[in-house]
């Protein structure tokens, strides 16, 4: 349980991290608040000669407006993210998210671009990310570039960033009007990787009928999930008319590879799925009627 | 690999020594401190039984390594009781509600006590679950423990006249 023997590295500005990571290339990795890393580390399922810590580059930390919507650096606590008052009122989905996001202690140290970039398909964040059209902001010796989520994710805990890009921060659209947040997820114990999850954003137009709705599922397959179709067939029918059910069983029909493991089979997973996409629809829309 | 020399300050003190990165702030505090209140059960971040305050801020001491922490205050469960050797509340509480029985998950739970009614001091019920959810204790059923959180949110509310509130029985999910 101890991890194997590499260099640390603590640049001081994301510039110099970009540049270190070129300069080491494939041995490097990039080290944020450590909380998926430093298990992988210790169980040595990973192995670097070098780490490159950008957990204390200010530049990366911050949460601000910005553009019609939030932008959170990427080494920004989940804590910071809990806390923060701006999170709540400019992207609601996200602070409901946080608190699923492993237990307080972990929170302390974790990172929103940490878990985003290491995309787990059980993790809160990056299907939040992707529900919302996000845009991760990444640099690297060759320069700057913004990806957005839907180019983002690309298989089990790989994304689109080439090896020496960093992530720096990731911008959240804020949506207004009669909107609604939810995220239920299923856990067999509380801070556990979730069996499966989901998330919903539901705007309402003024005949509470959809304008528009984005799920993101959690744990259902390789990569976070969004049901595109599901939000599809929904936009634009009046809310009286959608059952929850059928909204559970709208986004659990685009899935193509459900895992199964020991903690359920695939077919398991689906029906947790569809019931968490269904009360989580049942929430936000309830939410957004009010508003 | 090249050694890094590490500076931080432990339950007060200044602490420095020279180090391999892939020194974790848990193996520190134990081998190079010699504080060895702070456990490790499980080495990645599961248990729970490593955690310490770092600048205040519960963490597992397992999933940071020591040069990460540089320059920061460390509080471990031996910073807990007075300089006179009295218990804190937490600490009493635990005690007195049988908190604990070998005592390997103690060191963990104390600090994480003590952040969480920090943060929450009037806490309900399922707020207190919710806070003990990241500690493994293979001894109590938890029921001690989750008792003496109680008894140490009363204590502390008995300590501070003139606030009102009552721990709630149930609570509503956040």
């Amino acid at each position: 349980m101890k991890p194997a023997p590499f260099e640390y590295h603590a640049p001081a500005s994301a510039a110099e991290a970009a540049s270190l990571l070129a300069e080491l290339g494939d041995g490097a990795k990039v080290l944020a608040g450590g909380q998926s890393l430093i298990p992988m580390l210790a169980l040595r399922l990973a192995i670097f000669d070098h780490l490159v810590d950008i957990g204390r580059i200010a530049e990366l930390k911050g949460i601000e407006r910005r553009d019609g919507g939030l932008w959170v650096g990427s080494c920004t606590t989940d804590a910071a993210v809990e806390a923060s008052a701006e999170v709540s009122a400019a992207v609601p989905l996200l602070a409901r998210a946080t608190p699923f996001v492993g237990h307080f202690q972990i929170r302390s140290r974790g990172t929103l671009g940490g878990s985003i970039a290491h995309a787990d398909p059980a993790a809160e964040y990056p299907a939040v990310a992707l529900a919302l059209d996000a845009r991760m902001e990444v640099v690297s010796a060759r320069g700057r570039r913004t990806i957005a989520a839907a180019d983002f994710f690309d298989g089990l805990w790989t994304t689109s960033m080439a090896p020496d890009e960093i992530l720096c921060g990731v911008w959240f659209p804020t949506w207004g009007g009669r909107s609604g947040f939810a995220v239920e997820e299923f856990a067999r114990r509380h801070g556990d990787f979730a069996i499966a999850g989901a998330t919903v954003a539901v705007e309402l137009d003024g005949e509470d009928r959809i304008r528009r709705c984005a799920i993101g599922l959690i744990g259902l397959g390789s990569t976070p999930e969004r049901a595109t179709a599901a939000e599809a067939e929904l936009a634009g029918r009046p809310l009286a008319e959608v059952e929850a059910e059928e909204v559970g069983r709208l986004a659990m029909a685009g899935l193509a590879a459900v895992p199964g493991d020991l903690h359920g089979s695939a077919g398991y997973r689906r029906r947790v799925g569809a019931a968490m996409a269904a009360r989580a629809w049942t929430a936000a829309a309830a939410e957004a009627r009010r508003a | 690999m090249p050694e890094v020399s590490v500076k931080l300050s432990v339950n007060g003190q200044a602490r420095q020594a020279t180090v391999e990165p892939r020194v974790t702030l848990a193996d520190f505090l134990r081998e190079e401190c010699r504080l060895t209140g702070t456990h490790l059960g499980c080495e990645h971040g599961v248990c729970g039984a490593c955690t310490v305050l770092v600048d205040g801020a519960a963490v597992r001491s397992c999933l940071v390594f020591a040069v990460q922490v540089a320059g920061c205050e460390i509080t471990t469960v031996e910073g807990m009781a007075s300089p006179d050797g009295r218990l804190s509340a937490v600490q009493q509480a635990f005690r007195a509600c049988h908190g604990l029985q070998c005592g390997f998950c103690t060191p963990g739970f104390i600090v994480t006590v003590t952040a969480f009614l920090r943060d929450h001091p009037n806490p309900t019920d399922l707020e207190i679950r919710e806070a003990l959810s990241g500690n493994l204790c293979r001894c109590t059923g938890y029921q001690g423990i989750f008792e003496a959180v109680r008894q140490a949110a009363r204590a502390g509310r008995a300590a501070r006249p003139g606030e009102r509130g009552e721990t709630g029985e149930t609570g509503e999910a956040r």
